[in-house]
């Protein structure tokens, strides 16, 4: 079994500390701006809460029939920390074995944790935009209200923005690390 | 043919010409880019709050500046139904008095609260007049906190005005009276009659405040007050009229001597001798009115107690200084060396040097004697005199800049002048009678020298007729170049006596935007929809509801009968800015409430008819506020009709036997 080169093994601490940020930063964010809120609405997503203006949107929410969103209704929230933190105690195995088999395998399920977050994430949006509440207060024909899963969206007035918070960014870094170093390994043998 | 279009054409030019020498109306008195001046474009923030009295209304009305667009009128000393103020079980005993609940006064000035003579924009203080109060406002809710009585006491003119580390607020009595309750004839005056300075002292970090002690003057007319400030932080002075002693027809007998007096008061004396006990104790009863932030309820104590400091006991400690005609305003400085008393009988401006004052203290160059209290010569205090200023000057502001503005009610102008040299150096006119005038810390070590407002006392062009009564009219000017520039008319509430600025970036970001509900200490809180309750206890019955967009819990009551006192108290969960809820109940003879978020209010209701009450939200909170409302049932006296509530189940009504 061939070994992990000197870079490879650097990039393991490096990854977990990136992932690490999971628990002091939130991971992603959406913004919403509307005339009657100049300054905006914002929820954050971490690893394992929804913070942020969560009340006051949930009371927006609540005309068009949506779902309230509360913390205790995602099983996502103990998902991703105990995976996540699986995936870092994989990593520290990984630098003690220092085989490069292993490190292909890490970046793999990195991959899968990625995409099924993002398919996860997709499918939450999906549900609380067009599953409402058949008697809602206010119905717009033909409306639904899935935000964007990335980007820029217009939801009647809300102009709402979806995109990575600081986490976000650190784990889309370890992310490109992992590749970088798999296609690295991979070129040198 | 030709004679007549000749006539024509002379009775034209004739009529052309005098057009264009009319004469000069309040219209023309605005040129340039005045508007641009006081233009503040949607979306963007006035640059000042603007506190005005109201007067007779006896609230406090917020402007913006220089928009002079109205924002908010805060209840202090009258009832509000628009939200509940003084209607509310809450708020009932803020205005409690010796005499009970007193719905309304006469609210004159206002001093905001100063650190190191800077405005320092914690409190608002403000005087009641008729019934002697003074009032604390908070700056971060702009609600009333606290109101204090004042005993032995008429007419609390001279009020409130404060140290510069908001040490003593004062109030001073404008009416003299017998001390006590003491049955007196009215022509035994001199004997029997006083006038009081009231110090009540500021808790540095609560802005608690407590009578401290009260000098008692002989009886005349104490006016205004200002404090001093740099080298004359220890002294109050206080303007006086009537020391003619006069007690029938003020109008001629009150203006017969020559010189009235500017009272000095060294406040510093004043609290050593009453920490030393120089003073004495007396009964005299005096409600002290506060509101618990954390209970959301005003309690009112009756205190039995206050020192009396006699001036004859505390030698050094009051002073006259003689200054002609009935002064009104008593204004000092920033650099806090030169007080200036507007004699508004007069036709010139004394100016008065602190250090030459206390100079003929120390040579005892004095006149004679007010009832033991020494007189100081005139000259011997005098730092000179503003000569030909106008008529009736009253109210005299500062610009930091070396000048003085002064509002002349006679001559109807404000007129700028140099405290250097005393020499006028500027006149506008004002349209038409104006009182006070106010430079946004314009009594302060910090004045601003960009806007002067002028306060009308009567106003009769200004805006659209409106009847018999017309609106109150204050007008801004910029001060800032060496011309004053009238830039902006705006109405007022009530007369306004006296007005407050501070910048705005001084308050704006310590605003409440809502009350923590985790925090309500409120005795009768709902702490969610799971705990609205109904509760009877004899023939009162309690209803603990919650509002929140947009219905109330519990919706349906049933039960209640007629001659039941009942109490809704209504917790507003909300816990976002700007989302009050009201609350309000069919013929009740009372007012509605405004909740804020995560308050409780109560309001009382004794039905003495049988009937459906429907009640409702009457604060427009979401799209769905129209069905924020539910019903009440008030059966008849001994009916058998089991009490019922609830919120989004139907009521199994039951008949009445």
């Amino acid at each position: 079994m061939k070994k992990l080169s000197q870079a490879g093994l650097m990039s393991i601490p490096v990854v977990i500390i990136c992932l690490a940020t999971l628990w002091f930063f939130p991971m992603w964010r959406i913004d919403m701006r509307a005339p009657q809120y100049p300054d905006g609405l914002s929820m954050q997503i971490w690893i394992n809460d929804v913070k942020g203006d969560v009340p006051i949107i949930n009371g927006l929410n609540h005309y068009i029939g949506m779902k309230t969103i509360h913390q205790e209704d995602f099983l996502e929230f103990v998902f991703m920390p105990v995976s996540i933190a699986f995936f870092m105690a994989a990593g520290i195995l990984i630098m003690v074995l220092k085989k490069k088999i292993l490190y292909y395998c890490w970046t793999g399920i990195f991959l899968v944790i990625a995409l099924l977050s993002f398919g996860d994430f997709y499918r939450w949006e999906y549900n609380y935009g067009h599953q409402l509440d058949p008697n809602p207060p206010i119905k717009v024909p033909g409306m639904s209200y899935q935000p964007p899963l990335i980007g820029y969206k217009k939801l009647l007035n809300f102009e709402v923005l979806s995109q990575p918070d600081v986490a976000g960014w650190f784990y889309i870094a370890s992310g490109l690390i992992l590749v970088g170093i798999t296609y690295y390994e991979w070129k040198k043998k | 043919m030709k004679r007549l279009s000749l006539m024509l054409g002379l009775a034209v030019a004739t009529t052309a010409a005098m057009q264009s020498c009319k004469m000069k109306t309040a219209a023309t008195a605005v040129q340039g880019d005045a508007a641009s001046k006081t233009y503040v474009a949607p979306g963007k923030y006035d640059e000042i709050y603007n506190f005005v009295s109201g007067g007779f209304n006896g609230q406090v009305s917020v402007y913006g500046l220089p928009s002079g667009r109205l924002l908010k009128v805060i209840p202090v000393f009258a009832v509000n139904p628009e939200n509940g103020y003084g209607y509310s079980e809450e708020t009932k005993a803020m205005l409690n008095t010796t005499n009970g609940l007193i719905p309304w006064d006469d609210q004159h000035h206002l001093d905001l609260s100063q650190t190191n003579g800077e405005q320092d924009g914690r409190w608002l203080f403000a005087n009641a007049n008729n019934t002697p109060r003074v009032a604390r406002i908070d700056l971060t809710t702009f609600k009333t906190m606290e109101i204090l009585q004042i005993p032995n006491s008429a007419g609390n003119h001279s009020s409130p005005f404060i140290t510069e580390n908001t040490e003593y607020v004062v109030a001073g009595t404008r009416f003299s009276v017998p001390l006590g309750s003491e049955d007196v004839p009215i022509s035994s005056f001199k004997d029997n009659f006083h006038s009081t300075a009231s110090f009540i002292s500021v808790d540095k970090n609560s802005g608690k405040m407590d009578l401290a002690f009260q000098i008692v003057l002989p009886g005349m007319n104490l006016d205004l007050s200002h404090a001093g400030k740099g080298p004359s932080h220890d002294w109050f002075f206080f303007s006086s009229y009537n020391t003619e002693q006069a007690y029938t027809l003020l109008e001629v007998n009150a203006s017969q001597k020559d010189k009235d007096y500017i009272v000095a008061v060294n406040w510093k004396k004043a609290e050593e001798y009453a920490k030393a006990g120089k003073g004495k104790k007396v009964p005299a009863t005096y409600a002290h009115n506060t509101y618990d932030e954390h209970k959301q309820t005003a309690t009112s104590e009756i205190k039995n107690e206050v020192l009396l400091l006699d001036p004859k006991d505390c030698p050094d400690m009051v002073y006259m200084i003689p200054c002609p005609k009935s002064p009104h305003g008593c204004d000092i400085d920033p650099s806090g060396e030169y007080i200036v008393g507007s004699g508004k009988l007069a036709a010139l401006i004394p100016v008065f040097s602190f250090s030459k004052m206390t100079k003929a203290i120390a040579g005892k160059q004095f006149e004679g004697d007010f009832k033991g209290i020494p007189i100081i010569k005139y000259e011997a205090a005098l730092h000179g005199e503003v000569q030909k200023p106008g008529l009736g000057p009253l109210h005299t502001e500062f610009d930091g800049k070396g000048n003085a503005y002064t509002s002349m009610f006679l001559s109807s102008e404000v007129v700028k002048w140099s405290l250097k040299d005393l020499q006028v150096l500027d006149r506008v006119p004002t349209y038409y009678s104006v009182g006070h005038l106010m430079i946004p810390g314009g009594d302060t070590r910090k004045p601003g020298g960009k806007y002067l407002v002028a306060y009308n006392k009567i106003t009769k062009d200004r805006f659209l007729p409106t009847g018999p009564e017309l609106a109150q009219s204050a007008q801004l000017y910029d001060i800032s170049g060496d011309k004053m520039q009238l830039i902006l008319d705006f109405p007022t509430f009530g007369e306004p006596h006296y007005a407050q600025a501070c910048q705005a970036s001084l308050i704006k970001d310590k605003q409440v935007k809502y009350y923590d509900i985790n925090k309500n200490g409120h005795d009768y809180v709902t702490m969610g929809e799971k705990k609205a309750n109904v509760v009877r206890k004899g023939n009162r019955v309690d209803i603990y509801m919650t509002a929140i967009r947009s219905h109330l819990v519990p919706d349906n009551i049933e039960g209640v009968f007629v001659g039941d006192e009942v109490y809704f108290h209504v917790t507003n969960l909300e816990q976002d800015w700007d989302i009050p809820h009201g609350f309000a109940i069919k013929n009740n003879p009372n007012a509605e409430l405004l909740i804020m978020p995560g308050e409780t209010v109560t309001l009382k209701f004794s039905p003495d008819k049988q009937g459906i009450y429907p009640f409702y939200c009457t604060d427009f909170c979401s799209a769905l506020h129209q069905e924020m409302s539910g019903y009440l049932r008030v059966s008849p006296k001994g009916a058998n009709v089991p009490l019922k509530f609830g919120t989004g189940e139907t009521v199994t009504s039951v008949a009445a036997k």
